[in-house]
């Protein structure tokens, strides 16, 4: 199966101090459709920057990272965004919603960024909203909203460009354990369900049930590459069951 | 496009009230301040850009109006025997003492005219006529120095140098860049207050014959009238003018001020305008990791700004017309001709595009993993 991302000898200096950081030191990676893709590690390890790398956020010092099968290393900051806006969907720790639109707007607003008619934009911004199981809050701001209720919405908008790349990053870190881990069904869902390759840095092991494949990073390197085994699975993610709500 | 940018500005009422009233003080900030500066400026030259003359004959080395020098008035006849001449009229324009009532003394710039010409006349009459001024001892002033002058009403009588003086009617802002008013009269009546002799006059007003030209006219006139210098009346008001305003270095205090006072407009608007952009930075930062172009997130910012800069502008504007029409009853009028009312616009409108463009540039350098950190 081709990767949707796949990441060579990456390597990842930042210019601080005199002798520079090297945060990360020649990582190989893929992510594939439909396979949901932990990244864990300790603080400072360099998952984030790994995955600020993945979406073409940040650029690697060396190496080579192909989305959707095209070489982004060497890309224009002009064509850096575009690339994102075709293929990748975000979903951050703190939502990073805009806090002066309503939860429909803000949907809207990545449809409009993909060039959508208004009145599309508005319906489409609905029927995923309907699909997270917040129809009921579109005209509804972000700060009337709920840590998981925010983190729906920050999915939806990150469905919203249907890209076939889905990075989060600690998505389930300012969520109760049971909003977290319908926030974990539903990005399972679109691996699972919708193909999506998601890709996931996060530090709670509750989640690591729901992992296709748990990457282990440390000190800028791939410590660790299998299926599951690596981390022993959280008490939580023993007595919950899977993934449940549907997204289709 | 959701309403990004609308929202952004609206959505906080007490940042928004503060980024409003950053404008707000810098629109009428620089309206009073250049309004001051042109106020002065007009006034220095009120006199002559309102002569309806086209050359003003002077005697030698008079450097702007208030420097006149009396020269004889036979000059008059040499003058009118020009070809091109249409009208030609003397006119006294020289500081002398008014006596109030109560004994004190003030100094006004007696202004003596011909009643029957239409040059130099006595403009903006808001009580009396300017023939009036025909009957005996009278003379006009305006309404602004009533109470410098210790004039209440039409019909009272004072001193000008040691001559009676009955007041026959008030104008209407014509103001005295010096501290001495404007006080006009007949030319006859001038002499006397003026202590010239009969044979004196101190200009000569030239109005030009329909089809005359004024550079030949002017040739002509000192070629054939001698110790006189002609000055064109655009010429002779940017004389005049600039002695006050630089010369004596009082113009310079206000062109600073008003030059302070742009700085300082654009300072606070820069200021307000960047930390609205800077408080959301997050949100911007967001977008471009979303994928949105550079020129989204500008337009996003500049469009932010501008509604500010046009409501910012609607707010100050309505400010400034009070504090403008405030200033006419004050000794310093503060002036704001449509002109200026429109290029304010567009000096707010720049002023807070510029500033977004200098957050601009903050948020171009956004570090990219901002996006990731909760």
């Amino acid at each position: 199966m081709p990767s949707a991302i796949a990441v060579r000898q990456l390597i990842k200096k930042y210019d601080e101090g005199a002798s520079g950081t090297l945060a990360l030191r020649g990582v190989d990676l893929d992510a594939h459709p439909g396979e949901m893709l932990l990244l864990m590690g300790p603080s400072g390890s360099g998952k984030t920057t790994l995955l600020s790398i993945m979406g073409c956020i940040l650029t690697a010092t060396s190496g080579s990272v192909r989305v959707a099968g095209r070489e982004v290393v060497g890309l224009s900051e002009k064509q850096l965004p575009a690339l994102r806006l075709e293929h990748i969907g975000f979903v951050f720790q703190g939502f990073n919603l805009f806090p002066t639109l309503t939860a429909g707007e803000n949907v809207e607003l990545m449809l409009d960024l993909k060039g959508v008619s208004a009145a599309k934009a508005k319906k489409r911004a609905h029927e995923l909203l309907e699909q997270v199981g917040l129809s009921e809050k579109y005209g509804s701001f972000p700060s009337d909203l709920s840590g998981g209720q925010k983190q729906r919405v920050a999915i939806a908008r990150a469905l919203a460009g249907d890209p076939g790349i889905i990075l989060a990053d600690e998505p389930t870190a300012a969520l109760d354990s049971h909003t977290g881990r319908n926030v974990m069904e539903m990005m399972t869902d679109l691996a699972h369900k919708r193909g999506r390759a998601v890709v996931i840095v996060t530090h709670d092991s509750r989640v690591v049930d729901f992992a296709d494949r748990i990457v282990r990073i440390e000190d800028g390197a791939i410590a660790g590459n299998n299926e599951g085994e690596l981390v022993p699975p959280g008490p939580l993610a023993q007595t919950l069951p899977q993934a449940t709500m549907g997204l289709v | 496009m959701p309403p990004l940018a609308q929202r952004n500005l609206f959505h906080d009422k007490v940042r928004l009230a503060v980024t409003l009233t950053g404008i707000v003080f810098s629109v009428v900030l620089i309206v009073v301040q250049l309004g001051l500066f042109l106020g002065f400026t007009t006034a220095t030259s009120n006199l002559i850009d309102h002569s309806g003359a086209d050359l003003w004959i002077t005697s030698k080395n008079v450097p702007y109006v208030e420097q006149g020098v009396a020269f004889s008035e036979r000059k008059l006849n040499q003058v009118r025997a020009v070809p091109g001449i249409g009208d030609a009229q003397k006119l006294i324009a020289r500081w002398t003492q008014w006596k109030r009532h109560d004994g004190g003394q003030d100094s006004v710039q007696i202004v003596g005219i011909n009643v029957d010409s239409p040059m130099e006349r006595p403009w903006n009459l808001v009580q009396g006529s300017v023939e009036d001024l025909k009957s005996p001892d009278a003379v006009i002033l305006d309404e602004l120095y009533k109470q410098k002058l210790g004039v209440t009403s039409v019909g009272e009588v004072f001193e000008i140098g040691g001559h009676r003086a009955r007041v026959v009617g008030f104008t209407r802002g014509i103001r005295s860049f010096t501290t001495s008013p404007y006080v006009f009269t007949t030319f006859k009546n001038a002499q006397n207050y003026a202590g010239l002799r009969e044979d004196q006059t101190m200009f000569i007003l030239v109005k030009l014959a329909p089809g005359a030209n004024l550079d030949q006219v002017r040739g002509d006139l000192l070629a054939n009238v001698r110790d006189v210098e002609v000055f064109k009346t655009s010429e002779f008001s940017r004389m005049t003018t600039f002695y006050w305003m630089f010369t004596t270095g009082a113009g310079v205090a206000v062109l600073i001020a008003a030059v302070l006072g742009l700085v300082v407009g654009f300072v606070v608007v820069a200021q307000t305008i960047y930390a609205t952009t800077v408080d959301h930075i997050r949100e911007y930062g967001t977008l471009k990791a979303m994928g949105a172009p550079n020129g989204y997130v500008y337009k996003v910012i500049m469009k932010q700004a501008a509604i500010a800069a046009i409501i910012g502008y609607g707010l100050g504007m309505i400010v400034s017309v009070f504090v403008v029409h405030g200033s006419q009853k004050g000794g310093a009028a503060i002036l704001m001709p449509p002109s200026m009312a429109v290029g304010m616009f567009f000096l707010t409108l720049l002023m807070c595009v510029g500033a977004a463009l200098v957050s601009i540039n903050k948020v171009t350098r956004i570090d990219p993993a901002m996006v990731f950190k909760g």
